[in-house]
């Protein structure tokens, strides 16, 4: 595989990968240093990757689990990130102030999930990978996916239900 | 359709039993501006996710040049090494083919190497009034003990 057939299976999911990074390490800065990571670990096994019936299958996984142990050596050292990049610079002008607000709940309830169901509705409801794909990634059976799936969605809405029915709570 | 449609579809979502394809239809659903009030709750969440979906990875990942720069700075620097043992070991050797440090003449040959032992017996002497400071050491030394004893 050359560089260019490289850049041009990486482009396809590249974005991906770095919108999961970025789901579990929240800060924009840190994902995109670990996308890089795993994007150049990948160019340096690329004689291997013809050997996996799925590079995006592969590139997502290791990306998964590299932010998930960045996560626990910066939880080993105490080193908490704090966020501040609720609002994204890709924040489309045209759309209402109002929405904006109310993704940055939605978004700020997906940072209270756990880990496992953050990845997964990650995949899920922005990626809109299949679950058989996921089950893979995720290395569950498809039916523990769907549980917990059903259970991140279901936190998101009790919160926003919360949230609704109080009227409009800003932070 | 609709809204019975949608209500059943939310139903099914929230239990992780619907298709990419009827979760697409909920996120063009809550994406249209005519949103029934008592389902205004959930737009936000299907939103975002549409929203999230259009982030973009921009930095760009050094991947050859890298590896082509940390090849090319290895050779350049086995060529500098080498250039460097060639100078160190090899040119103040090239003179031997011009026999050095020997006199045909015995005469020259004595008065040199005369010259030579003078030179070092000179150094050896300097070494030697240096010692001598040794002897005054030696000499308080032993007084200091005498006067331990007594």
């Amino acid at each position: 595989m050359n560089q260019s057939e490289f850049i041009k299976v990486t482009n396809t999911f590249k974005d991906r990968m770095f919108r999961l990074a970025k789901r579990l390490l929240i800060s924009t800065e840190e994902a995109e240093d670990a996308t890089q990571e795993v994007l150049v670990r990948l160019w340096k096994n690329r004689g291997k990757l013809d050997t996996y019936s799925s590079v995006e299958a592969l590139a997502i996984t290791i990306t998964k689990n590299y932010c998930l142990d960045q996560l626990k050596s910066k939880r080993a050292t105490e080193m908490r990130i704090v966020h501040s990049n609720f609002t994204d610079r890709q924040a489309g002008l045209e759309k209402q102030a109002e929405d904006r607000d109310s993704w940055s709940w939605v978004e700020k309830i997906m940072e209270t999930l756990p880990e496992q169901q953050k990845i997964i509705i990650q995949m899920r409801d922005v990626e809109q990978y299949e679950f058989e794909e996921i089950a893979k990634m995720m290395d569950m059976t498809e039916t523990a996916v769907r549980v917990a799936l059903s259970r991140a969605r279901k936190t998101i809405r009790e919160e926003l239900t919360k949230k609704h029915s109080y009227g409009i709570e800003r932070n | 359709m609709e809204l019975k449609e949608i209500e059943k579809l939310l139903e099914k979502y929230f239990d992780a039993a619907t298709s990419t394809a009827e979760e697409n239809r909920l996120k063009n659903y809550f994406s249209s501006p005519d949103v029934a009030p008592h389902l205004e709750q959930y737009r936000p969440m299907f939103g975002y996710f549409a929203r999230q979906a259009t982030e973009k990875f921009e930095k760009t990942v050094p991947l050859k040049p890298g590896k082509r720069y940390v090849a090319w700075l290895s050779v350049a620097a086995s060529f500098i090494v080498m250039l460097g043992l060639y100078t160190l070991f090899l040119t103040p050797q090239t003179p031997k083919a011009g026999e050095l440090g020997t006199y045909d003449d015995p005469e020259v040959a004595f008065r040199e190497t005369q010259k030579a032992l003078n030179m070092l017996s000179r150094q050896i002497n300097v070494g030697v009034t240096g010692a001598a400071y040794l002897g005054e050491y030696e000499k308080s030394k032993n007084r200091i003990f005498k006067d331990n004893k007594k």
